[in-house]
């Protein structure tokens, strides 16, 4: 019976022949881009040596991990790292709903359409045009800002590419400026989905627009925001690696603001030579990362099940 | 009543004038400094309007054309390459996975949707394309490392396959005698084309932005891209001058480097800003085209 049953599954699989083969190369590229490397974050463990070769260098137990913890740098990239981001969520969330809600009062249709267009803009360009942008505002002898924006103010010119208490700034700015415009997207049409007959209730009972906002519109876009928030939440240990990489001109001097795990990790693999610390700190990023996107989906699990993303 | 909808058009259209000047006026300062002169930049920096004009800068880039032409020509076939073979691998994986009939559907889906939580990260991954697949600079390095493909698109496409292209149709044509694949190129694909044009116009951006391939994978100055000549200039000014072969090189004393490192910045912009109006109705719509879950 048994026997029976299973070859008849076996004959139901070979059926599927044309689909299996369909899904070979996206998988192959998988295995590729994305399985091997997991397997191979294993080298932080090792005492990488390119004569001998990576599989069979000497496996050294934790010393890279060691080394890295003992180092400053260690503990301000994650400083850095966790409070970006963390600014990042908070204020990214608050001005994209913030536009939303304004694009959405706004009754001429063309104008809100025009406005969408140009305040996207910046989403589309690369981040090395965003850092010819920036240093044509902050260069130091030409800059926008030091040649016209400071003497009108009566304020001496600033050498923003050597100065790092700027730069928590400067970069939160220029976050917020590529991608708020298009993040509040998807605000807008939570908002446009909105039934129109709530609004018409609460005009009746004499409610201001204030009110409204407050007791319709946003209540009601609440599980987009807590979303986007854990999705934010989960990503933390991640940063836009050409943000504080190509911005600052990867400036030394900035290094205790502009710091970050993806750029430490990127100049400890290709400009220092450092493989192990740098092995050591992507390790570092990928554990904690995993268990921060864990974290966050149970978490929203626990108060809407269908907002979880798994 | 009336009066507080007045004010708060009137606060809106203010606010929301303001930002789009905050987005706009940095192009237009880009503009503006690329065509003044650079003896008034040395005295008032680049301004919105500058006390004198000149096309220089713009001449000496028209020097170098050779070498901004071919680092455009990699741009625009890395783009175009690398955006067909990204949406054929995946959408080939993601028909299959919106068959609820096809055994094994769920745990190739997990396998798919685990790559969205959890990677490796720059250094093995660069071990694997460099070590294992030895890319290092090729047009391989270009377009196949990390952007390729990737979970959330198959999922997105995975989504819409299940919800817009109806069952029947798919049992019709199977009764009528079509194979898988002929099914998939002549039903799926067709009904398909909003998604298709949503992902490849993601990828598309993806690609012709691309820099860091290029920063990770490539040295040889002949294979770089638009974005990685950009990057290079940024901090190396003498750049082209330094790569073309010989009768430039006279004029390097007389480079306007301040104004030239505008106008090259100009000459990355403006593409994009063109495209922009053709591609924005996809643009939103692929924003809002529906949640994906695992």
């Amino acid at each position: 019976m048994s026997a029976l049953t299973q070859s008849r599954k076996r004959m139901k699989i070979w059926r599927y022949w044309p689909l299996y083969l369909m899904m070979l190369p996206g998988l192959a590229y998988m295995v590729l881009n994305n399985y091997l490397p997991m397997f191979g974050l294993s080298i932080a463990f090792k005492d990488i040596d390119y004569r001998k070769g990576i599989w069979a260098s000497d496996w050294i137990g934790f010393r890279n991990f060691e080394f890295l913890f003992k180092t400053e740098d260690a503990f301000i990239i994650t400083r850095n790292t966790l409070l970006y981001n963390g600014a990042f969520i908070v204020l990214g969330l608050g001005i994209a709903v913030v536009i939303a809600i304004l694009l959405n009062e706004i009754r001429n249709k063309f104008a809100a359409r025009l406005y969408q267009s140009l305040i996207i803009l910046p989403f589309l360009i690369s981040i090395i045009l965003v850092s010819y942008l920036v240093y044509a505002m902050l260069s130091i002898d030409t800059g926008f800002v030091n040649k016209t924006l400071l003497p009108m103010l009566g304020i001496d010119s600033i050498s923003w590419y050597s100065e790092p208490k700027y730069w928590p700034y400067i970069l939160t700015f220029i976050h917020l400026w590529k991608g708020a415009g298009y993040s509040c997207i998807v605000f807008l049409a939570a908002i446009i989905g909105i039934d129109p007959e709530y609004y018409e209730a609460a005009r009746l009972d004499g409610a201001s627009k204030w009110m409204q906002i407050r007791t319709i519109t946003l209540p009601m876009i609440t599980p987009v925001i807590t979303m986007l928030a854990l999705l934010g939440v989960g990503r933390i240990f991640y940063s836009d690696f050409g943000l504080f990489y190509q911005v600052p001109m990867n400036s030394g001097a900035l290094y205790e603001t502009t710091n970050v795990i993806d750029t430490y990790v990127f100049r400890g693999l290709l400009q220092l030579g450092d493989v192990g610390m740098s092995s050591a700190a992507g390790f570092y990023q990928s554990i904690v990362g995993f268990i921060l996107v864990l974290g966050a989906n149970a978490i929203v699990r626990k108060f809407n099940k269908e907002n979880a993303l798994f | 009543m009336d009066k507080e909808n007045r004010a708060w058009q009137w606060a809106s259209h203010t606010i929301m004038i303001a930002l789009s000047l905050l987005c706009v006026l940095p192009f237009i300062l880009l503009f503006m400094a690329s065509i003044t002169d650079e003896k008034a930049i040395v005295s008032e920096g680049y301004s919105f309007f500058p006390t004198q004009f000149s096309f220089q800068a713009y001449k000496y880039l028209w020097m170098q054309a050779d070498q901004i032409l071919r680092a455009y020509g990699i741009t625009v076939i890395v783009t175009v390459i690398g955006t067909a073979c990204s949406l054929f691998i995946t959408s080939l994986l993601a028909y299959p996975l919106s068959r609820k009939d096809m055994p094994g559907g769920q745990a190739i889906a997990f396998i798919v949707f685990f790559t969205m939580l959890f990677n490796g990260g720059l250094v093995p991954t660069y071990m694997v394309y460099t070590q294992l697949l030895d890319v290092k600079n090729t047009l391989f390095a270009l377009i196949v490392p990390w952007l390729l493909m990737n979970g959330f698109n198959v999922l997105l496409m995975r989504t819409f396959f299940k919800t817009t292209i109806p069952v029947a149709v798919l049992e019709s044509a199977s009764i009528d005698g079509a194979g898988e694949f002929k099914t998939y190129f002549r039903i799926v694909m067709p009904l398909s084309l909003p998604i298709l044009a949503t992902v490849g116009m993601f990828q598309g951006l993806a690609y012709w932005n691309d820099w860091n391939n290029g920063l990770v994978f490539v040295t040889k100055p002949h294979l770089f891209s638009l974005q990685n000549m950009l990057n290079r200039i940024m901090s190396d000014i003498q750049f082209l001058s330094a790569n073309s072969n010989g009768s430039v090189s006279e004029s390097l004393s007389q480079m306007p480097s301040e104004t030239f490192r505008m106008a090259i910045a100009v000459i990355g912009v403006v593409p994009i800003l063109a495209a922009y109006p053709f591609f924005q109705k996809y643009f939103v719509k692929g924003m809002t085209i529906g949640a994906v879950k695992g």
